[in-house]
């Protein structure tokens, strides 16, 4: 299996996906691209670079700790695929259990 | 085969910080809201919000970093933990990766053998997931404990066994209950622990392959899973099995851990820098700051106490356990000058009544001035430890002061001469046969005879005066 079908296969794993056969195909080509060129990056030399997380030199934002209101459940929840008047309702999350 | 032994066990404890607000959002942190009324875009991870570090949680990690001697990063930074489950509204957990706020604490534990320290490898801040609740066939969320402040603090594998695991909590939860940033309540998931354990034949430097414990709710529970688990774990090993790297989960119920089979592949959590949110730069003045709102360290109370009251070890230790019970104390020591009477008060009656109420120090239905003031009438002989014993439940039941009660029930001590030298030669005369083994030299029986006369008050006497009178005239 080529480097980028697995890659689609472990992140349809990883994100819960279900990905068919024709997707995986066209996805590892396009995911092969994507690749390519990072590895072109890799060409750079930046060995004397430090790692960057963020560009700008500014730090500790921070907010006071004082309470805002939050938003109507009402509002939300509607918007949510299942719910019922209080909760999101989601498929079952069962942990299985075995006896050892 | 060596059978010979020896556990080895890290902890990882999530402590729940007790700001008003959610740790990116302003959302109220409130423990018993209304499911999914504590809610709003940030904290959802809607598209498009920006989230804002609180100050309160940068303040409490800092102040739990110097309670126990850690060592703080000048430069950290949040990242993001990928993953899905249904209480996890982003996809993904803002968390700290490879720039904790501090690395390399310690705390120390009173063990059978004398003083241990343990390690603590990091402490981490990040923000807590929903709750699920599991019902017919779908399961329930509800996102108020999305985005409320945790920090995580994780054990080097210094433990080495279950008691010591218990000791290593109960001293965190110290500190941290000393410190003030968390309610530090197991019921409400405020604090929550998992256990890392494995085994190794005795002498033996590399580690044995170890398996992970969650849903432990007390600190009792994880004694006990850890004593299941370590059994289970030498068990495969005598028989020739191999242990094998998996979480497990603790069953109160049956007291044992069970396997948690997982369907995910191996944990990929792709971990990057979050983009959203700046770096945290702890500065000298951030740490001064915190430095001097530091309480005193739990087993520098515990010295002093010892120290300036006079108090055994013992006193010492039971009295500065929590925060509230050492303030409870030294108010009491303002009023009253009897530093172990208000120990041996304290650690009696005082203490049965909070726990049968389940309540702290802070909710003792009498006052520390008011217990003091009880201390006192017996300090001063106006009524006797007897006495005493039958005002405090009293007390606690009407919040009137001793000298109320006392005042109400005529209770008061007799103490008069005259009236107890009538009761002692009426006790004298009953009892000749005892008057003639003390004048024996059978001293012993003194105290039978001033028994006796106590009992003829219905203990209203002034036991110092008897034993005075008495004294006196039986020379």
């Amino acid at each position: 299996m080529s480097d980028s079908k697995q890659i689609v296969n472990h992140v349809e794993k990883l994100a819960l996906l279900e990905i068919s056969p024709e997707e995986k195909d066209r996805f590892s080509e396009q995911i092969g691209k994507i690749l390519k060129f990072v590895e072109k990056l890799n060409e750079l030399d930046t060995t004397k670079i430090k790692p960057t997380s963020h560009i700008l030199p500014v730090q500790n934002v921070t907010r006071r700790d004082s309470p805002v209101p939050s938003i109507s459940r009402e509002n939300v929840i509607k918007l949510a695929p299942e719910a019922n008047n209080e909760f999101y309702i989601v498929p079952p999350v069962i942990q299985e259990f075995q006896e050892a | 085969m060596n059978t010979d032994f020896e556990p080895v066990i890290g902890l990882e404890v999530h402590v729940q910080l007790n700001t008003k607000t959610k740790i990116f959002c302003g959302c109220s942190t409130k423990f018993g809201l209304l499911p999914n009324t504590s809610i709003c875009p940030v904290c959802l991870g809607y598209p498009g919000v920006l989230p804002v570090m609180n100050e309160e949680v940068v303040r409490s990690a800092v102040k739990v970093c110097l309670m126990m001697d850690f060592m703080i990063n000048t430069y950290s930074r949040m990242d993001r933990k990928n993953y899905f489950y249904p209480d996890l509204p982003k996809g993904y957990q803002i968390s700290q990766f490879d720039n904790p706020i501090g690395v390399k604490g310690k705390l120390s534990i009173d063990t059978d053998e004398g003083k241990k320290e343990i390690g603590i490898t990091r402490i981490h801040i990040e923000e807590d997931a929903g709750k699920l609740i599991h019902g017919d066939g779908v399961s329930y969320v509800d996102f108020n404990r999305t985005g409320v402040p945790l920090l995580e603090i994780v054990s080097e594998p210094d433990i080495r066994s279950s008691k010591e695991a218990y000791l290593y909590l109960k001293k965190l939860k110290q500190i941290l209950e000393y410190t003030k940033i968390s309610d530090c309540n197991m019921e409400e998931g405020s604090l929550r622990c998992d256990a890392n354990v494995s085994i190794r034949p005795k002498g033996q430097a590399q580690f044995g392959t170890k398996t992970e414990i969650k849903n432990l709710n007390s600190f009792k529970f994880v004694q006990k899973a850890l004593d299941y688990e370590i059994e289970r774990q030498m068990n495969v090993l005598k028989e020739g099995g191999t242990i094998s790297q998996e979480t497990r989960l603790f069953d109160s119920g049956t007291g044992k851990t069970k396997t948690m089979r997982s369907k995910e592949e191996a944990h990929d959590y792709h971990y990057f820098p979050e983009p959203d949110l700046l770096p945290i730069m702890v500065s000298e003045g951030m740490i001064k700051e915190a430095t001097f709102s530091l309480p005193e360290k739990p087993d520098d109370k515990c010295a002093r106490f010892e120290k300036q009251y006079g108090l055994p070890a013992y006193d010492a230790s039971v009295l500065t356990a929590d925060p509230s019970t050492a303030d409870y104390y030294e108010e009491c020591a303002k009023f009253c000058s009897n530093y172990k009477m208000i120990s041996n008060w304290m650690m009696g009656e005082w203490l049965r009544e909070l726990n049968e109420r389940s309540v702290s120090a802070v909710d003792s239905p009498v006052l520390a001035k008011d217990l003091a003031g009880l201390l006192n009438m017996i300090e001063n002989g106006k009524i006797s430890g007897k006495i005493a014993k039958e005002i405090f439940p009293e007390m606690v039941k009407t919040g009137k002061t001793a000298e109320q009660i006392v005042q109400e029930k005529g209770l008061t001590v007799i103490s008069d001469t005259g009236a107890i030298e009538t009761m002692i030669k009426e006790v004298l005369g009953k009892n000749e046969k005892s008057v003639q083994d003390y004048k024996n030299g059978k001293k012993g029986v003194l105290g039978f005879l001033i028994g006796q006369v106590m009992k003829a008050s219905k203990g209203k006497a002034d036991p110092k005066k008897v034993n005075e009178l008495m004294e006196k005239i039986l020379s």
